[in-house]
């Protein structure tokens, strides 16, 4: 018998294969990654002493079940949080010790000493809508961040955004050791003191 | 005479798509290597409130998830309208938490657990109460660094 030669196969299809993996593929990948508001919860023991805070360094922010926002015992919109906040929080009251060389505020002695002390309490109820809870952090993070950036451009004529922006980048060509520690120190100057009451 | 037959001078030749094949495998490759298949279906309508200010979370696996919000329309009849909890594939109570922390705990290797991050993703129309329990018990089991994952947009976007 003569030898039969095998018959070639026809690879035509074969794009239309490779298509129709690719385009399941395409539609299942999720690419993208999650992004959201990090907060730290206090952990639960406890401490036994009890601070002192003297009541003009706190900031309470109430939240009621109609989604109603009370500010230092005034109702106020979702809009002027942020600005009332910064005037909060760079107020720079203190005197002596406590005073706040680099705050910019209107230093009213009524308000906060300095950045470190001052602390925004927030409290919210049970009915409060998670979309208005998570606004206000929004907000209160603004906050800190705007005058983060103001110091930042004032120290290092770059903003605190764009740091954190470059510290997060590989491929950053600079010092970062360096970046870190002049991160730290806007951190410092201005610390997140947001407390939440249960 | 062949010198004299006309040239078809206005024909493009057929573009040769042998290494079509192959253009579209190498797509395929990496499709296939940068997907990453959802491991849950939710059962919960999820649609997440809008924020601005937000850090990313990177490292996926090193973050569990919670969701919580309304059973969607099919769960409704067994599950009721109020807002539910959902860890991994089914509907919790707040006390299953815990025992979901340790299990998620367990599964990553020992060095990497302190930095073990809990993403909430909780429906914008979810009421705070629901969020105050899972706070509460993410602080009993220690669990302390949380995310509330956002939508990236203005937040005038979370008044309806």
């Amino acid at each position: 018998m003569a030898r039969r030669s095998s018959p070639e196969v026809n690879a035509g299809s074969m794009a239309d294969i490779a298509f129709l993996l690719l385009i399941f593929f395409l539609v299942t990948t999720t690419i993208e990654t999650d992004s959201g508001i990090s907060r730290k919860l206090p952990p639960m023991e406890e401490s036994e002493e009890d601070v002192v805070i003297k009541q003009k360094n706190i900031f309470t922010v109430l939240l009621n079940g109609k989604d109603q926002l009370l500010v230092e015992d005034e109702l106020m919109v979702l809009e002027d949080l942020r600005e009332s906040a910064i005037e909060f929080l760079d107020n720079g009251g203190g005197t002596g010790e406590d005073a706040c060389t680099y705050c910019k505020g209107k230093k009213d002695p009524k308000s906060s000493d300095n950045p470190d002390k001052a602390i925004i309490s927030l409290k919210n109820e049970r009915e409060t809508s998670y979309a208005t809870y998570i606004s206000v952090q929004n907000e209160l993070v603004a906050a800190y961040t705007y005058l983060r950036n103001i110091r930042a451009q004032e120290l290092y004529g770059e903003s605190y955004s764009e740091m954190m922006k470059n510290y997060k980048d590989v491929n950053w060509p600079g010092n970062r050791e360096k970046l870190k520690e002049n991160i730290n120190r806007l951190r410092k100057e201005y610390p997140q003191k947001l407390s939440e009451v249960q | 005479m062949s010198k004299f037959n006309k040239k078809k001078k206005g024909d493009l030749p057929a573009v040769n798509t042998a290494s079509l094949p192959d253009i579209v495998f190498m797509l395929l490759f990496f499709f296939m290597v940068a997907t990453v298949m959802r491991d849950n279906e939710l059962k919960i309508k999820n649609e997440l409130p809008a924020a601005n200010e937000v850090e990313k979370l990177d490292k996926k696996e090193l973050v569990m998830y919670i969701y919580a919000g309304k059973p969607n329309f099919g769960y409704q009849s067994k599950f009721g309208t109020e807002a539910r909890l959902q860890l991994n594939d089914k509907f919790s109570e707040v006390s299953d938490i815990p025992a979901f922390i340790y299990a998620e705990r367990e599964s990553k290797r020992e060095e990497l657990r302190p930095f073990l991050t809990t993403a909430l993703k909780v429906d914008k129309e979810t009421n705070m109460g629901i969020v105050g329990d899972i706070k509460q018990e993410l602080r009993k089991v220690n669990a302390l660094k949380i995310n509330y994952t956002t939508r990236i947009g203005d937040v005038s976007l979370n008044k309806q």
